[in-house]
């Protein structure tokens, strides 16, 4: 009874580690989506670039975790705000086929690049030592890794979201994301608000990306790999809405969890066969905000 | 309200209506297969990929390029139709025919299953669950549970395939295997040209335009876009399909994303919504990727990507949009 | 004629979250009725027309069609029971031409939508319907033009085209004159006014000569209430509805 309990707590910490790590990833394309509408398949790519900048930097032996966080994070955002002032404004206004093949192009750019400057292998960026432990309750043992991962997504989510509803900035970004026509006809600068969301949109993708290598290691085509995962977060979550994502993350993560570990030999498949069945359920978001 | 029109007037609203019949230009690619054939002998097993690519890109120039369906997985549909091809093989007759029809038919039956699902969607939504479901089935062939039947990670091979019409075997000269994917490539483009050239043709076209206005003259979109989905998914079952019995071998490579976004280079590259776009497009494709794969792998990975923003942003159109673009600006009636 | 109304709204209204766009709105056309709507702009009238024709619920009320209750009906099936309509903005098929855009619906109409064999222009349904059609409104040179090269009100006419085509019992053409030159706007009245009278007309317009010769009975909208509703003289002498709408604007 003791041994199921612990096996369920580690799975449900499991599980809700890789859900606060997709909801990171998710919070920059769920609000890009809501505000300009753009279907950017790279997102996860900005992921990786994150994760691999932390990798060289913790890998040289110099540079600690915590040092390479922010220096991965900042160089992502400058990268996303180079890109969307680049190649992201020629598709603003191609429809949805162009700003796909467009973002199709920068994940096998991205794909091309990190297997030039870091080969096929799988990459995790070193932990420091007390993270790598594991607190143990009699038989209930927890991972300091994935405890962390929680805690940190859990902050950054709330400041996130004191963001959005207490600053002015957070309050010109909900009414784009609500409505961007009548938003520019207000006097919001609305394609000013969305080159700073984009960019730390990127910048929460690569925190995620860094943080959670130990669970979704670094490799050339990670962008594709996590890329469904991630949409369909976005999906069920409703597009724009932030809180839509945080327990679409969660909910995902959870269920592919078990998932994978009581029926082995269908393996991930439970996960698609969930969302499926959510989005015929509510095909605008299960969490979505009720609009018209 | 019903009067009869004058025959002139009868006239002019028929050449109004856009026209893919058959023509002289069609004849090209054949001829161009011809002349491989007789004077390209090394290059058999290379024009039998293009061939099968090619088929491939003309299924989603269907779905895509007239239906505007945004597919990132049609992947899936080739993988079912090898997967089927080989499994018939292995397990039911090696009649190569027999076996192509089945393949056709589990491309069908695939898109038969997932397009209600799908298409009621719009968006971004439509093509994540495109992605999701072409993601699934690959997931699902490679699930332990699955590994009796679809070989898992090692795929199926060891099946043999019949002589065609008892006659021509498929040996390692491809010379069968040549006229077989050729055969394949003809009847598919038929059905491409019928099916574009149909009432159900303008239908489609119709729908990718303005679904809103479609439904306000009541037809049932949705309805439409499955039909439409089936039957492009019968078409990449075919190229599965001949992609397996040409190659005996079936492996989980048949239902990767990668095929998936070859094949809408392939199409950015040729051109959307002409059907010749396909084929040009699939073949510089597969050939270019040929000579670039054997020598570095990844920068080619590389050049696809800048090929495909570049091309978003200064010839979205493609091969056949420049192509176009020029001969209209030569005959000085600019139509843009 | 059937005694039924071809088109009655019964107390619909229409709540967006807190919003309320239209408040117990009730309406009845009997067949032949050449009904207008008018009223300001943010009244309600194309929410109203949106819900008539099944892309937007009501969320309240309900819309019957020839007595047939549609209130929950899809679109399509609407247009089925004999109902057209134009939108605000031509709603066309901009990349294919004038013919194709008119043939498509008489593809729908005549249920050949779904046909995969045959030529689309060999089929003589399609052809002389679309032919004769463009024919009787002088469009018949344009057949061969992408409608996204034509000016604007030749897209507003080939969009009255596509509505004839499909041969309806009930239309409603939202702002039909709306961008309209002068002399347009003559043919089109002189359009509507030359059609058959077993076909009932619901139009919003904002243009008063059009409305004062079309209509017969004129329903008006305020705040998404119904104002009142009379004859043509009835409203024109109405000192409320001159006040409110009449007043200030006289042409669209």
């Amino acid at each position: 009874m003791l041994g199921v309990a612990a096996t369920i707590v580690a799975l449900l910490v499991d599980g809700v580690a890789y859900g606060m790590i997709l909801f990171l990833m998710s919070v920059g394309l769920t609000i890009t989506l809501g505000v300009m509408r753009i279907a950017n398949l790279a997102h996860c790519g900005f992921a990786m670039i994150g994760g691999y900048i932390a990798f060289a930097l913790v890998s040289s032996d110099h540079i600690g975790l915590f040092t390479a966080l922010p220096v991965a994070v900042a160089g992502t955002m400058l990268l996303g705000a180079l890109l969307e002032r680049s190649v992201y404004r020629w598709v603003y206004t191609t429809g949805q086929l162009g700003q796909i093949l467009m973002t199709l192009g920068l994940v096998f750019i991205f794909a091309a690049s990190a297997n030039v400057l870091f080969g096929s292998d799988l990459h995790a960026v070193g932990l420091p030592g007390w993270l790598s432990e594991n607190w143990n309750w009699g038989a209930i043992s927890i991972s300091a890794y994935r405890a962390f991962i929680i805690v940190v997504s859990v902050v950054l989510a709330t400041i996130c979201w004191a963001i959005l509803e207490f600053t002015d900035f957070g309050a010109r970004l909900r009414a784009a994301v609500d409505n961007p026509r009548m938003a520019r006809c207000i006097g919001i600068d609305v394609p000013r608000v969305f080159s700073i969301t984009f960019a730390v949109g990127c910048g929460l993708a690569a925190a995620a990306g860094v943080l959670g290598t130990q669970i979704m290691p670094l490799e050339p085509w990670y962008a594709l790999e996590y890329l469904v995962p991630l949409l369909m977060v976005v999906s069920v979550g409703g597009l724009g809405s932030l809180k839509g994502s945080f327990y679409a993350a969660l909910v995902l993560g959870i269920i592919d969890t078990f998932g994978r570990y009581y029926i082995p030999a269908a393996g991930a498949f439970v996960i698609y066969l969930a969302v499926v069945a959510l989005l015929l359920w509510r095909p605008q978001g299960v969490f979505a905000r009720v609009s018209t | 309200m019903s009067e009869r029109a004058d025959p002139k007037a009868v006239e002019i609203a028929r050449s109004g209506f856009a026209r893919h019949g058959l023509s002289l230009l069609d004849l090209l690619p054949f001829l161009c297969a011809l002349l491989v054939y007789v004077f390209g002998g090394r290059y058999l097993a290379l024009s039998i990929q293009v061939m099968v690519q090619i088929i491939f890109a003309l299924s989603l120039d269907l779905a895509l390029g007239y239906g505007g369906i945004d597919s990132l997985g049609h992947v899936a549909f080739f993988g079912m139709g090898a997967y089927a091809a080989g499994l018939f093989a292995m397990h039911v007759s090696s009649q190569p025919l027999l076996g192509l029809c089945v393949a056709a038919l589990a491309g069908a039956l695939t898109g038969l299953i997932t397009g209600p699902l799908v298409l009621r969607t719009r968006g971004l939504t439509l093509v994540m669950l495109t992605l999701a479901v072409a993601t699934m089935i690959q997931q699902l062939a490679n699930a332990a549970g699955m590994k009796p039947i679809t070989g898992g990670a090692d795929g199926l091979f060891g099946f043999e395939i019949a002589p065609l019409f008892g006659v021509f075997s498929f040996d390692l000269y491809d010379h069968t295997a040549y006229w077989y994917a050729l055969g394949a490539f003809a009847f598919v483009f038929i059905i491409c040209k019928v099916v574009v050239n149909s009432p159900f043709g303008l239908t489609i076209r119709g729908i990718r335009e303005n679904p809103v206005r479609m439904r306000m003259l009541g037809v049932n979109v949705t309805h439409r876009l499955v039909t439409l989905y089936c039957i492009s998914g019968a078409l990449a079952g075919i190229a599965g399909g001949v992609q397996a019995q040409v190659t005996k071998l079936v492996g989980l490579d048949s239902l990767a994303f990668l095929l998936s976004g070859n094949a809408l280079v392939m199409l950015i590259l040729g051109g959307t919504g002409s059907l010749y776009g396909a084929i040009i497009g699939a073949t510089i494709f597969v050939v270019l990727s040929d000579r670039a794969a054997a020598i570095d792998p990844f920068n080619w990975l590389f050049a696809i990507g800048a090929v495909l923003i570049l091309a978003v942003r200064f010839a979205p159109q493609g091969v056949v949009g420049l192509i176009t673009d020029a001969w209209q600006r030569q005959r000085g009636r600019r139509r843009l | 004629m059937s005694d039924l109304p071809a088109l009655a709204i019964d107390r619909v209204s229409k709540n967006f979250g807190g919003l309320r766009v239209a408040r117990d709105v009730s309406l009845a056309l009997p067949v032949g009725a050449r009904h207008a709507l008018i009223g300001p702009n943010g009244a309600g009238k194309t929410t109203l027309v949106h819900m008539v024709s099944g892309l937007l619920q009501p969320s309240g009320g309900t819309i019957t069609l020839g007595g047939i209750d549609v209130t929950e009906m899809a679109p399509e099936r609407r247009v089925g029971l004999g109902l057209a309509r134009t939108f605000q903005i031509s709603s066309l098929f901009p990349h294919l031409t004038v013919v194709e855009n008119v043939g498509l619906a008489f593809e729908a109409r005549h249920g050949l939508d779904r046909r995969l064999w045959g030529r689309t222009c060999n089929h003589a349904e399609i052809v002389d319907g679309a032919a004769a059609l463009l024919q009787r409104l002088a469009l018949l040179d344009l057949a061969g033009r992408r409608v996204a090269d034509l000016p604007y009100g030749q897209r507003r006419l080939v969009e009255i085209a596509l509505v004839l085509a499909l041969e309806p019992k009930t239309v409603l053409l939202d702002e039909p004159a709306a961008g309209l030159a002068v002399a347009e706007r003559g043919a089109l009245l002189d359009l509507l006014l030359r059609m058959p009278a077993s076909l009932t007309i619901l139009v919003i317009e904002h243009d008063m000569s059009l409305v004062f010769r079309l209509a017969q009975r004129i329903t008006v909208l305020v705040e998404g209430q119904i104002l009142t509703e009379g004859t043509v003289a009835e409203i024109r002498a109405d000192p409320r509805v001159r006040d409110i709408y009449l007043g200030s604007r006289h042409h669209g």
